[in-house]
């Protein structure tokens, strides 16, 4: 097993009469190279380790984090964390998670391969992606590429019974390119992720790093008016991300959602089903257990567009009258539980994205949003994002559009999905991504 | 923190492989935070980061790695990872003489916020969402929070650089809901400053909850924001983020190397409006991103970046200016010392221009006034940049009138900065803020007088 499960159990025996103890203990190391015109430009080589100790007493919650294992500071982290409970506000559903009998599913998080993968590979992956994408087209350059891998272990063990341990690892390549017309420069990405570097895709990440700036060259600013847009993957999977966030058990319970009392209605139409699944190997977020140690578990939240359930940690689901759905998020050592989703994917249709675009007369394929920490807000449900992509029109692609905006609110945008693409896409993040169909939406430019 | 001999050692096993320079950054953290949601205080927070990172450079390559191990033999395993990183080859040694030096101090600090009580702490927050909740029967949910830390840094270099600094920051912050007829609106404030605790003795933190507040009930009979081209006024200290995203992030000496920024080779050209002059200073008394000394040792100064339109400089760190071999300005910064460093800016601002801020308003037939602007993004390559508008009106026949809802505002910065045809005489700061940039955030501040621009595209959903 591991010495960092030794650990927490050695914090929990400290616990005193009437008081719950748990102990986040977690170690971790990554390995992130740039290179730059076949140069290495940096290599990182990162360790850390700490742990965080939640103390709750009489309905009072305290919170203490070392980033050390040192003995001494351990010790001192377990006697703040006690006296930060003297100033909570006594909280009737305050408590920790408590073994639910929800079974875990086994996967497979971790990889030799990528634990063994030698460092003079890692540059050389970082050297061939560049190579590659430069290749693809002569108006193309390289901003940085990059190559990044990550490991952690971590045990969560608390008086309530909870004892887990696990580890996982994972990789991916990415590169950001300019591409140049005359005085007028457009920039795009590229990426590819895997549980070991055999998983990469370096051709398709360098075509597709290639073809989103070159594609771009030439933009104007579209006119304003109401269209049809058409989400690249990658695009749909920030929107879900944000949607997941009205979704969220605590901020239902907290009145901060705008789904708050809609549990079983219609909130998008019948082929749209969202499901959070970290229990899907293909999900690059797949966990086997949450953020307070309990079995992470297939949550469908809109199933055929009726609202279904909600996120729960233990928490919010003592508060909401239900169960945890094992969606407790946590940031490592330094921070408690919140609530978040997993590994988020729409229900895929059976259409390609060009089959979509084929059905469009006058709309736009957005192929990349940006200021969506500014623009949108997922308490009122205001949507307003910046954007560039491809105008459509007669069914086919036509000319690139940038500096502009789309705007609508989150639930009409729900409501007026028009169709699910059949082209998931795994990707780097909380959310798998799919082309989606959206009518109605403003389109604010010249 | 590390004896000198030690740091004097380390620095010298760094460069065994024949690098070009190595550098020691430790930091020792501690942070207390205070969260409160629903009205109940749900966790007092403590927490202690300590560690170092150690940077070797050799040739083009950058090697890296860090420990919270700061006893010798930690710092040695990760002064020779961090030689491995930067070099294959071997051969050489050096030996390394430090002086120190102590920077001038930007900040007095009467209070430590480790020697005040948590309870008063805790105080503060109850305070905070008790002006809120009394604001008005429709604010419905509070969240609030504070937030201390003492952060002491120690940074030398193979240069013979040898610097200290002990930096403090007190941070309070508010989000408001408010419900009504048309849903749910909300509303944020927040104060930062780099000193103690004394901060609260001069800043009213019940006004500052009572404006999150009427943020969120104005906003309940918003209308929806236009979709198009407008004028848009942006009221003294609530848009420094314009400049920040319109032409920082593009003066960032990092993105100009590479060519991936639309102000790469315009120094000596005007570049903006001749009513603009912008200033990123890290000096500043007691703001958000003011520093003595950069994330590199080297003391943060005053630099002006555009002057009176045209562009006189960049802003740069130790590889940058290394590589024009020139003198960094100061700006070389990362989040902790699990981090690299890289250009970075501290606070930016524009100084004030000719006109009145009423003149800016009744000279403005139709537009839009934004009163608090949110968080932003930029693409330095294209210089398409947005920024969220949090609070924003209609104005109308050179009136402020009816409020609107939430949205981003797009534009060019380029364009934009040339399309800057009023400047106000009513400079101020604006809310503390955290930059983010591959990866790291760090703590920045931003002013501006009320100014006018010519055009921006509003992305609402109203034609």
């Amino acid at each position: 097993m591991s010495d960092l499960l030794d650990i927490a159990d050695r914090v929990i025996a400290q616990a005193r009469p009437g008081e719950q103890l748990e102990a986040f203990v977690s170690r971790g190391g990554d390995t992130e190279v740039r290179v730059y015109q076949g140069e290495v430009e940096h290599f990182v080589a990162a360790q850390a380790e700490g742990i965080g100790i939640r103390v709750i007493s009489e309905g009072r919650t305290g919170f203490a984090y070392a980033g050390t294992l040192d003995e001494t500071a351990m010790a001192e982290v377990l006697a703040e964390a006690r006296d930060n409970v003297k100033f909570g506000t006594v909280d009737e559903w305050a408590g920790l998670a408590e073994p639910d009998g929800v079974q875990v599913t086994d996967q497979e998080l971790w990889n030799d391969e990528l634990a063994q993968f030698p460092t003079d590979r890692k540059i050389e992956l970082a050297k061939e992606l560049e190579r590659l994408t430069l290749a693809v087209d002569s108006r193309v350059r390289i901003d940085d590429s990059n190559y990044a891998d990550g490991s952690g272990e971590a045990a969560v063990a608390t008086t309530t019974g909870i004892r887990q341990w696990g580890r996982e690892n994972g990789c991916y390549v990415s590169i950001s390119t300019l591409a140049d017309d005359g005085d007028e420069t457009q920039t795009g990405f590229g990426f590819s992720v895997g549980r070991s570097p055999a998983m990469f895709d370096l051709e398709r990440a360098a075509r597709e790093a290639a073809d989103r700036a070159t594609r771009l060259l030439g933009a104007t600013k579209p006119p304003s008016k109401r269209t049809t847009v058409v989400l690249d993957p990658f695009v749909t999977a920030q929107l879900l991300g944000i949607i997941s966030s009205t979704l969220n058990g605590e901020a239902v319970v907290k009145g901060r959602s705008l789904f708050k009392d809609r549990l079983g209605d219609e909130v998008a139409p019948p082929y749209v089903s969202l499901i959070d699944d970290p229990t899907n190997p293909l999900a690059y977020t797949a966990t086997d257990v949450d953020g307070e140690g309990l079995a992470a578990r297939r949550n469908p939240l809109i199933d055929h567009g009726v609202l279904r359930q909600f996120t729960h940690n233990s928490y919010s689901a003592r508060r909401a009258g239900t169960v945890s759905t094992g969606n407790a998020v946590r940031g490592g050592f330094a921070g408690t539980p919140g609530v978040g989703a997993l590994a988020l994917s729409l229900v895929p249709g059976d259409r390609s994205q060009a089959e979509l675009i084929a059905d469009i007369d006058d709309g736009l394929l957005v192929q990349s949003v940006t200021g969506i920490h500014s623009g949108v807000n997922p308490i009122s449900g205001d949507f307003s994002t910046g954007a560039a992509g491809l105008l459509i029109s007669n069914g086919q692609l036509g000319a690139p559009v940038r500096e502009f905006t789309i705007a609508s609110t989150l639930q009409r945008m729900l409501l007026d999905i028009t169709e699910v693409g059949g082209d998931i896409d795994w990707l780097p993040m909380r959310a798998a991504g799919v082309s989606l169909v959206i009518r109605d939406v403003t389109m604010s430019g010249a | 923190m590390i004896d000198q001999d030690v740091i004097e050692r380390t620095l010298g096993a760094a460069l065994r492989t024949g690098a070009d320079f190595a550098e020691i950054y430790a930091e020792d953290k501690r942070n207390t935070s205070v969260g409160l949601d629903d009205g109940r205080i749900e966790q007092v927070t403590s927490g202690r980061d300590r560690g170092a990172g150690i940077r070797v450079i050799k040739g083009e390559t950058t090697g890296f790695a860090h420990t919270s191990d700061l006893s010798e033999a930690g710092l040695a395993e990760a002064a020779f990872a961090a030689a491995a990183a930067a070099s294959q080859g071997g051969g050489g040694t050096r030996t390394i003489a430090l002086t120190r030096s102590d920077p001038r101090s930007v900040n007095r600090v009467d209070r430590y916020p480790d020697e005040v009580a948590k309870a008063a702490k805790v105080e503060l927050v109850l305070r905070i969402n008790e002006a809120a909740r009394a604001a008005g029967s429709e604010i419905v949910q509070v969240s609030a929070g504070y937030g201390d830390s003492r952060k002491r840094v120690l940074i030398a270099n193979s240069d013979g650089l040898l610097a200290q600094d002990d930096v403090v920051r007190v941070l309070t912050r508010i989000s408001v809901v408010a419900n009504g007829d048309t849903g749910m609106q909300t509303g944020f404030q927040s104060m930062g400053q780099t000193v103690g605790w004394e901060a609260f003795d001069t800043v009213d933190i019940e006004e500052l909850a009572r404006d999150a507040a009427r943020q969120a009930i104005v906003k309940l009979r918003a209308r929806p924001a236009p979709s198009g081209p407008v004028p848009v006024v942006i009221r003294n200290g609530s848009g420094g983020v314009l400049f920040h995203e319109a032409c920082g992030h593009g003066l960032e000496a990092d993105h100009v190397h590479k060519g991936a920024s639309v102000y790469a080779g315009k120094v000596g050209q005007l570049v903006a409006s001749p009513l603009v002059t912008l200033v990123d200073d890290g000096t500043l008394p007691t703001e958000w991103g003011t520093l003595a000394i950069d994330d590199e040792g080297h003391p943060t100064q005053r630099n002006v970046l555009i002057e009176n339109g045209v562009l006189t400089d960049y802003m740069w760190d130790h590889l940058r200016a290394r590589k024009e071999g020139r003198a960094p300005s100061g700006n070389g910064r990362r989040q902790s010392y699990m981090h690299l460093p890289m250009v970075r800016m501290t606070n930016t601002f524009v100084l004030d221009g000719p006109d009145e801020p009423d003149d800016i308003i009744s000279s403005t037939e139709h537009g839009v006034y934004v009163s608090h602007l949110g968080g932003g993004s930029v693409n330095t390559a294209t210089g398409d940049f947005v920024f969220g508008m949090s609070e924003a009106y209609l104005i109308e026949n050179g009136e402020i009138t009816e409020p609107l809802r939430e949205g981003n505002l797009i534009g060019n910065g380029p364009q934009v900065l040339l399309d800057i045809d009023m400047l106000g005489n009513d400079f101020a700061m604006g809310n503390p803020g955290t930059c983010g940039k591959d990866g790291q955030g760090v703590p920045v501040g931003d002013g501006q007088p009320t100014l006018r621009v010519k055009s921006l595209t509003i992305g609402g959903t109203a034609s």
